[in-house]
């Protein structure tokens, strides 16, 4: 398999890289571009933030991304921006280096990239200069000069034309040592057909540590990451049809109109880097107990489209988790699309996402809740938790304890106590048993302080006199 | 008063991404890639060892046990008692165990889970409780005392018990740890590593090698981020690369995967802390008995000094008439904790804060004005160990940011916040900062420096100080240059060597800049006498009519450019090469008696944090922080402001969100950013003011400058009060001490309100 990829305007060509070589090694070992650092090879920290930019027509759709978890071949047919194609001094550079946005200098230019990549246009380059590098951790500096040096910084205009053009010149789908790209969802059918045991990597965010972590083999793989067809996001009345390669930042906006809770809760998916990579696809697909995003899809009454050589078939999202590790996947059979109906606008909705952190944490607790109301009784209830069980999955006591009921106060407090039929969450890294199902009552008991007009969130408030 | 501020000397570097670390460099072709494959077993006996499959995976060029090491199978700051490969016995999980050198990263790293290893399981002891149990200690228990604290307590108005806990922390420098040897003659090895101790990493590496330590030579010239944790845990990884190196012949790294680096080496120790207070009816305490009971892990690394400074700490800025203090050292089956910015001193710091919180609820009292009633002042002015404060600014400095952030009126306002808020809670704190500065152990406090001049007017500098991202070559630099009157761009700092300064300290206790600043003054003024003397002699004027200045060194009306002056002082042959000598003065400590003076003088400084909580989920956030803090004539304002924002983070993260997690079986559950979480830009307080305190060091230090490193970390506790006070707003009834355990995780602050209610 040859990859190929445009680096600071050069082809470059790599024919003897093993498939799940990280895009990391071969940036510092092979290419001595030893400026993207190796902070923690999770895709955690962001010392090894590079910009990977698509043709997108005539222009070039720039990402920053965790170049720790990024197989080699995945590069094939992008643009690759390190810390070394900028001039060093570049005002951005030259801002940080001046106001102490630097002390060890590890992490530097890890933000370095994320900052330039905001300056650029890149991939949510439209959100607050916190959330950009959310998904850069710096232990010395406690991030003011940093966030100072994110915010003064001007927008940089690049011509991408020439650049579009080749990269459009460089032929799909690198393929071979076990990896396959294909291009279309025929050719993911039919390869999946034939390799049913193969492994299917979208974004990697999650897999890639299986070999930098595990050490493993991941045996065949398919990387569905450039079918188009599964890049789509289609908008309509009736709800969101999101392809099951749609990365969550491309999604970011669309969920958030929807409701936004679905777009905070989507903003502490990861940092960017990662929402840049993974796939709203992969992480229903993976079966994750503690995925963040099934739990709110799930309540939202979302449904997937699975497909496979034997045509597609269409279920409730909820269905698709079976037990602990065990998904309603057949042989042969890939997720291609899920449908997240919206919402209507009497809608009472609440997903909250419990951490230790705000950013860029797996959740404890993961809760959703939408109640219809009308006429102040509840007609309908989706209560939904990731979490509390071995999957994601609804809270049917709960959701009973709430349908037909009045929206009173008597009814949550019977609403939370019944989760307690719904869930036996277990004890982990994350949180106890009993903490768990304190919180999990709490989401509910937010809708009701939100809806009489309290302030339920820490993030809601700011200093007294500030 | 204060020298300009001057960025790092590295930014231009760092943000390039051209500044160079250890694994950055190129990688010579016959390199070998080390990991070590660890012991599962909290405490057990190696019975039966066969690493077979180890030896045959592809790459694989030499595995290692503790029989093949040449001389002490010990890599230890002080007891003898680390070993570097464990031999016939594991203490912890993680522990190294056996050492693998393969070709590439990764099959060194396969092969070292490959080794099949066969324990007989020997009672591990996990927690400070089981420890105590077992009666199991690194060194007896230590006890600071003065007066007769059971009296006092029986005869004071009032009197209060109560404990808590404070969790450990995990480093998270972002370069993880890393050595890389290259053999040379006759046995020699040049290891760069990135260590705070280079002089320690030579010694240990001389003994494991079983060479002299003129056969070794360590040098650092820029650490990833280091806060204690490169100060005795680097010293296995650079033996194992030595060890590898000197066996084979070919150069060998050894660069720890995070997850790995995160279990085998220590951390911040966490405390139990059970207190009782006497005290009268405006807070002021009569009595005190103190007990600090820690978790020291496997060996004695460097806790019995850690645990020392949480007992020197536990006054902070308060006047402690009667008291005992007890600290208890437990030798758990725990990865050895070891230094962590502040040194034990946060952990004795928040158990005396946590008091003065205590008893401001019991009293019904703002705990601002209970701290204030009880803070040094005339006759009221020496620490439990004896020491005489000299320096006390701790009065002014809290009247005047009490002032500056509005606590009075800000505290008002949130207790009204409070009364119509059901959800949220907030809380808002003043806690002050003295941190005693000095190495405890009194023969640490001395350094070396070596300055060149060349005879192009160019200057060379080194010191034994090691760069750690704190800004020590920068103001080491600006010391240099204005011996000589130069701009700071005319000094060449150079990495850190054993073969340039030798037995060097580490660099620690925040006293980098004043113990290798001054040894670079004195070494620079060395040179500029020699010089002076040469131009008097030449000029035949007198060495008073002799000056350095920016324009050039003007001899007696005639001013000459700085190289021409080298040029003819190396022409007169002059030495232009010189050491410089710093130990510091007047400090003496008897530690059988816990009695003397430590520390040659104290910094301090003040926090207002204010926050808020959410009673249903138990998420907390830091809205707002002001701090003022002492540096005394700062060196580079710049640095020290960077230095005490990003401590107050550090230590904000070390209360809040950093929570390390242990199984029953002592294996380390958050062993990764994944699942341990130090503070994002997000957590950063939105608004972060920092003053400096205006005012000299009374001692004669570099520039009558305070040391910074470690200070201000505790500024972070002001977010703990703050926290417990908004805890306390969910039953203002109760009166009654706050139960809440560090770090205030979400849960953590749940668990207190659900106990507070009940109150």
């Amino acid at each position: 398999m040859t990859i190929r990829f445009i680096l600071d305007g050069e082809l470059v060509e790599v024919a003897d890289a093993p498939a799940t070589a990280t895009l990391l090694d071969h940036l510092r070992y092979r290419l001595r571009r030893t400026g993207t650092k190796e902070g923690c090879a999770e895709g955690d920290c962001g010392a090894c933030t590079v910009l990977v930019g698509e043709a997108d027509g005539a222009r070039v759709a720039w990402r920053a991304v965790n170049a720790c978890i990024q197989f080699l071949p995945m590069l094939h047919g992008k643009a690759l921006m390190t810390v070394e194609s900028l001039s060093g001094d570049t005002p951005l550079q030259s801002c940080m280096a001046a106001n102490g946005s630097s002390q060890c200098g590890f992490c530097t230019p890890g933000f370095v990239m994320s900052l330039h990549g905001r300056s650029i246009g890149a991939a949510g380059c439209d959100l607050p200069v916190e959330d950009v590098i959310a998904g850069n951790l710096c232990r010395c500096t406690g991030y003011g000069p940093i966030l100072t040096a994110g915010r003064e910084v001007a927008p940089v205009v690049r011509d991408d034309a020439a650049l579009a053009t080749a990269l459009a010149a460089i032929p799909a789908g690198a393929s071979g040592d076990g990896w396959y790209a294909p291009a279309t969802v025929d050719e993911l059918a039919a390869l999946l057909a034939a390799h049913p045991q193969a492994r299917i990597v979208a974004g990697a965010t999650d897999v890639a540590l299986w070999v930098t972590k595990g050490l493993r083999d991941l045996g065949t793989v398919i990387f569905v990451g450039d079918i188009a067809e599964l890049r789509r996001i289609e908008e309509s009345e009736a709800g969101l049809t999101i392809g099951a390669a749609v990365r969550y930042a491309e999604a970011h906006r669309a969920l958030a109109a929807l409701h936004p809770d679905l777009g905070e809760l989507v903003r502490r998916i990861g940092g960017l880097q990662v929402r840049n990579a993974a796939t709203i696809g992969g992480n229903i697909a993976n079966g994750s107990p503690i995925g963040d995003g099934p739990p709110a899809l799930i309540a939202m009454d979302a449904t997937l489209t699975l497909a496979g050589a034997d045509g597609r078939r269409t279920i409730a999202l909820a269905d698709y988790f079976l037990d602990y590790g065990r998904q309603d996947r057949r042989s042969g059979e890939f997720v291609e699309s899920i449908f997240v109906p919206r919402p209507h606008a009497g809608d009472v909705i609440h997903i909250a996402k419990l951490s230790r952190r705000f950013d860029s944490d797996i959740s404890a607790v993961c809760g959703a809740v939408r109640l219809r109301v009308a006429d102040g009784a509840i007609v309908a209830a989706r209560v939904a938790f990731g979490g509390m069980a071995a999957t994601p999955r609804r809270a049917a006591a709960c959701e009973a304890a709430l349908t037909g009921q009045p929206f009173a106060e008597a009814t949550i407090a019977r609403a939370a106590d019944a989760l307690a039929g719904d869930f036996t969450p277990l004890t982990d890294v994350r949180g106890s048993a009993a903490y768990r199902r304190q919180a999990a009552a709490s989401v509910l008991w937010r809708i009701w302080h939100r809806a009489a007009g309290r302030d339920v969130s820490v993030r809601d408030v700011e200093a007294i006199g500030a | 008063m204060h020298k300009p501020s001057l960025p790092h000397d590295s930014a231009a570097l760092h943000v390039a991404g051209t500044a160079r670390y250890v694994d950055d460099l190129p990688e010579p072709g016959d390199l070998l890639h080390l990991a070590f494959g660890q012991g599962s077993e909290a405490h057990a006996r190696i019975v039966a060892m066969d690493l077979d499959a180890v030896r045959a995976v592809p790459g694989v060029v030499a595995v290692y046990t503790a029989a093949d090491i040449p001389g002490e199978n010990d890599v230890s700051p002080l007891a003898d008692d680390d070993r570097l490969l464990a031999d016939g016995v594991v203490t912890y999980v993680g522990q190294p165990v056996f050492l693998v050198a393969a070709t590439s990263r990764e099959a060194a790293r396969r092969a070292a889970r490959m080794g099949r290893i066969d324990y007989e399981p020997l009672p591990a002891l996990l927690t400070i409780d089981a420890a105590r149990a077992a009666g199991s200690q690194i060194e007896p228990v230590q006890r600071m005392a003065r007066g007769d604290a059971d009296a006092a307590l029986g005869a004071a108005a009032h009197r209060l018990a109560g404990g808590f806990a404070m969790g450990g922390q995990d480093h998270f420098y972002l370069e993880g740890q890393v050595a890389l040897a290259t053999p040379g003659e006759q046995g020699q090895v040049h290891v760069l590593s990135s260590t705070q101790h280079p002089s320690e990493v030579q010694h240990l590496i001389a003994q494991v090698l079983d060479v002299s330590s003129a056969d070794v030579t360590v040098e650092v010239r820029r650490m990833g981020g280091a806060f204690g944790g490169k100060e005795t845990q680097a010293a296995a990884f650079a033996a194992a690369a030595a060890l590898v190196a000197t066996t084979t012949g070919r150069p060998a790294k050894f660069r720890c995967d995070r997850d790995d680096d995160m279990v085998m080496t220590g951390k911040r120790h966490d405390f139990a802390v059970k207190w009782d207070v006497g005290f009268d009816d405006a807070g002021r305490i009569g009595g005190l008995r103190l007990t600090l009971s820690s978790r020291c892990g496997a060996t004695v690394d460097l806790s019995p000094g850690i645990n020392d400074r949480a007992m020197f700490h536990s006054d902070n800025c308060y006047f402690l008439p009667d008291v005992e203090i007890v600290s208890e050292r437990w030798r758990t089956n725990t990865v050895s904790a070891t230094a962590f910015r502040g040194f034990g001193g946060p952990q004795g710091m928040l158990a005396i804060e946590r008091v003065m919180d205590a008893i401001a609820a019991h009293l019904g009292l703002d705990p601002l004005d209970v701290r204030v009633a009880n803070l040094y002042g005339p006759g009221r002015d020496v620490t439990p160990y004896g020491m005489t404060v000299a320096d006390n600014i701790a009065p002014d400095l809290i009247a005047r940011l009490r002032a500056d952030a509005r606590y009075d009126e800000r505290r008002a306002a949130i207790d009204a916040f409070n009364a119509d808020s059901p959800v949220l809670k907030r809380g808002i704190a003043l806690t002050p900062v003295k941190f005693g500065i000095s190495f405890t152990v009194t023969h640490l406090n001395q350094a070396g420096a070596l300055v060149h001049l060349y005879a192009d007017g160019s200057i060379q500098v080194n010191h034994g100080g090691t760069e750690m991202g704190q800004g020590l070559y920068v103001k080491v630099a600006q010391v240099v240059a204005d011996v000589f009157a130069l701009p700071v761009e005319a000094i060449r700092i150079t990495a850190t060597r054993t073969d340039k300064v030798p037995n060097t300290s580490a660099t620690a206790a925040s006293s980098g800049a004043d113990l290798n600043g001054m040894a670079a003054h004195n070494a620079a003024v060395t040179i500029r006498e020699r010089v002076t003397a040469f131009l008097a002699r030449t000029y035949g004027c007198d060495e008073g009519a002799v000056a350095f200045t920016p324009a050039g060194v003007v001899v007696g009306g005639e001013t000459i450019p700085f190289g021409t002056v080298a040029r003819k002082a190396h022409l007169g042959r002059v030495s232009l090469s010189a050491t410089g000598f710093y130990a510091t003065p007047h400090i003496l400590y008897d530690r059988a008696a816990h009695k003397g003076r430590p520390f040659y003088y104290f910094a301090y400084g003040a926090a207002v944090s204010e926050v808020v909580i959410d009673t249903l989920t138990g998420e907390q956030r830091v809205l707002a922080v002001d701090i003022l803090h002492d540096v005394g004539r700062s060196l580079n304002p710049a640095i020290d402001l960077g230095q005490i924002e990003g401590a107050f983070v550090q230590g904000q993260g070390w209360l809040t969100t950093e929570e390390l997690v242990f199984d029953d079986a002592g294996r380390l559950l958050t062993h990764s950013p994944a699942t341990y979480k130090i503070p994002t830009a997000s957590d950063r307080p939105a608004r972060l003011t920092i003053a400096l305190w205006d005012g000299g060091n009374v001692e004669p230090t570099i520039n009558r400058s305070k040391a910074v490193g470690e200070p201000p970390f505790m500024l972070a506790l002001s977010v703990f009060s703050a926290l417990s006070a908004a805890v306390a707003a969910t039953n203002p009834a109760a009166r009654a001490p706050v139960p809440l355990d560090a770090p205030a995780t979400p849960e953590a602050i749940l668990r207190a309100i659900g106990a507070y209610r009940a109150a």
